[in-house]
């Protein structure tokens, strides 16, 4: 089976790849729609969506459980979504307005070539060998120039959808993802410029981030949310208002601009804004707990690598890389599905905040915030590498 | 007028971050998530209901199962909306209860009338119709929301009986009392 798939010539190779990604993150994107409805149920004491059931399948021992947690209502919403027909108001500018819910999920799922996530045990070489579709020495920064390409769809819904809400949403849109993009950027400076000793090779390698947080001693080991507090708070203030999540949902608030950018949207173009907006949460979350919080390391000062070995001392199976790997990447996605899950909580906690609050909050807060953070970083780090 | 002028003390530098506020949030909505659920899973489970309930207007018998209702027409009278039609009918000289003379030959209720004011049961003289504790109607056609004498009988059913009032006339008579 190895074998075989080692012989594939190197392009099926890498489209297998790419699709076994997405193949697990568009369904988990869509999941996520179930987990928002659930979480906001249990939030305001409401059980939730959990009726629904396929009548052949409900003889199934335990699989009452899956119809509590609203499985079912999930595949059925999809299948809906799918087999819904396919209406475009007249006023709308076709092409643009087909173009767009396309635009928003292409990169999207892009952005995930250049994200690590996980690792296996190498035995020839003894190291961990990071799992990344592409492993490109300036991830970090195709992840921002990808990702930021997503305000176009939004501009195009708003624009081509020919009506005045839309149009609003898609202004409002284009002005929050450019501000908050700038103190994002600003707020991981200091993670590179304290990864990147002097002297060393310069790297913008998402990949070099998390192995420096899985270094022995006390700062070796240190995650970096404990490093630099501030640069995680900003750039985790900056994700929420970049992914359009409450309280930064401008773009589509639904009190005072119906739906935003997507009202004129329906059925499955409608389905591929919300794929897309997930995937953008996914993805966000992956590079915050890759800078910040460790990546596939369980625990800060505990590396999967010693984990690894102590399992290894027990069983060696855990040694197999088909096994360490299936670790790493339970650990990372287990992680992922924590921020998501905040995502969601601060969601159905906080209101909106007005457009001109967040405006100044980007403008007149977090950017100078995000400056002062920069400069800190940068006298601090040169202070003690000149030591 | 008195009045009281509220002290407006500046937002602390902490407040002003918003986080202590956001975090006392998240703190409270994570107490509503595990917290056990207010929503009544509602067809398969059901709200109590308190007594004095006035639900659906029914018919019912008393614990030897004649049906008390005489025919009377009083509710009819004093139905606001007229949701009561009464056929009053004849009880054959030969039944056991023949001494009650009357019984409603059909007795319906248009549930789409019923404002549920329970005046029927307020003016029954017999105790016979009660408002009990059924509260969800509903049905495909006008028709299907009319109940008829025997579906009124079924949602009624039988109810204790503090007086046996015609079985003691029956008594006094047999013991030479007509007047009773």
């Amino acid at each position: 089976m190895m074998e075989f798939y080692f012989e594939l010539p190197l392009w099926l190779r890498l489209t297998v790849q790419g699709l076994a990604v997405i193949a697990v993150l568009f369904p988990l994107a869509g999941a996520c729609s179930m987990a928002e409805r659930k979480v906001s149920a249990w939030i305001q004491g409401r059980p939730g969506p959990s009726r629904a059931i396929v009548p052949w399948l409900a003889w199934i021992p335990g699989i009452s459980l899956l119809q509590k947690l609203g499985v079912f209502h999930f595949t059925a919403d999809g299948g809906k979504m799918f087999l819904k027909e396919d209406v475009a108001p007249g006023s709308v500018n076709k092409f643009y307005y087909y173009l767009a819910p396309l635009i928003a999920v292409v990169p999207a799922l892009c952005t995930v070539t250049f994200v690590p996530f996980g690792a296996y045990w190498d035995a020839a070489t003894e190291t961990m060998k990071p799992l990344v579709l592409a492993n490109v020495d300036v991830s970090m920064l195709a992840v921002f120039a990808v990702a930021s390409l997503g305000v176009y769809s939004l501009i195009l819904a708003g624009w081509a959808s020919n009506s005045k809400y839309p149009f609003l949403g898609g202004v409002r849109a284009s002005a929050q993802l450019i501000s908050y993009e700038l103190s994002m950027t600003l707020s991981v400076l200091p993670v590179f410029l304290w990864v990147n000793a002097p002297g060393g090779e310069g790297s913008l390698s998402l990949i070099h981030v998390v192995n420096t947080q899985a270094q022995p001693g006390l700062w070796g080991g240190m995650w970096y949310v404990f490093l630099m507090p501030l640069s995680a708070f900003i750039f985790l203030v900056a994700l929420f208002a970049e992914t359009n999540r409450q309280p930064f949902d401008m773009p589509e608030s639904e009190a005072d601009l119906v739906g935003g950018f997507h009202t004129e949207y329906g059925e499955l173009k409608w389905g591929l804004f919300f794929v897309a907006e997930y995937a953008h949460m996914f993805v966000g979350s992956a590079i915050f707990m890759i800078l910040f919080c460790g990546g596939w390391h369980p625990f800060p000062w505990l590396p999967l690598d010693t984990l690894l070995g102590w399992l290894g001392g027990i069983a060696p199976i855990f040694l197999n890389p088909v096994v360490s790997g299936v670790i790493a990447v339970g650990i990372f996605l287990a992680k992922l599905i924590f921020s998501i899950f905040v995502f969601m909580w601060v969601r159905w906690t906080l209101p909106r905040f007005r457009y001109d609050q967040v405006m100044k909050l980007g403008w007149q807060k977090l950017l100078p915030l995000s400056i002062g953070n920069l400069i800190f970083y940068a006298v601090a780090i040169a202070i003690i590498e000149r030591s | 007028m008195s009045f009281k002028t509220v002290e407006r003390r500046p937002l602390s530098l902490a407040e002003r971050t918003y986080v202590p506020q956001i975090l006392s949030g998240m703190k409270t909505t994570f107490k509503k998530m595990v917290k056990p659920k207010e929503t009544l899973n509602y067809p398969e489970a059901r709200p109590p209901i308190p007594p004095g309930y006035r639900g659906v207007p029914t018919l019912v018998k008393d614990p030897n199962g004649r049906e008390k209702c005489v025919s009377c027409q009083l509710c009819e009278f004093v139905c606001p909306p007229k949701a009561i039609r009464i056929t009053p009918g004849e009880i054959p000289p030969d039944a056991e209860t023949a001494h009650v003379e009357k019984a409603p030959e059909e007795f319906e209720i248009d549930m789409l009338r019923c404002i549920y004011c329970g005046l029927c049961q307020e003016v029954c003289p017999e105790e016979a119709i009660w408002l009990q504790n059924v509260f969800s109607v509903s049905g495909y056609t006008r028709e299907e929301m009319v109940n008829d004498k025997k579906r009124l009988y079924e949602l009624g059913g039988t109810l204790p009986d503090d007086h046996y009032k015609w079985d003691k006339k029956k008594a006094a008579e047999e013991a030479g009392n007509p007047h009773h």
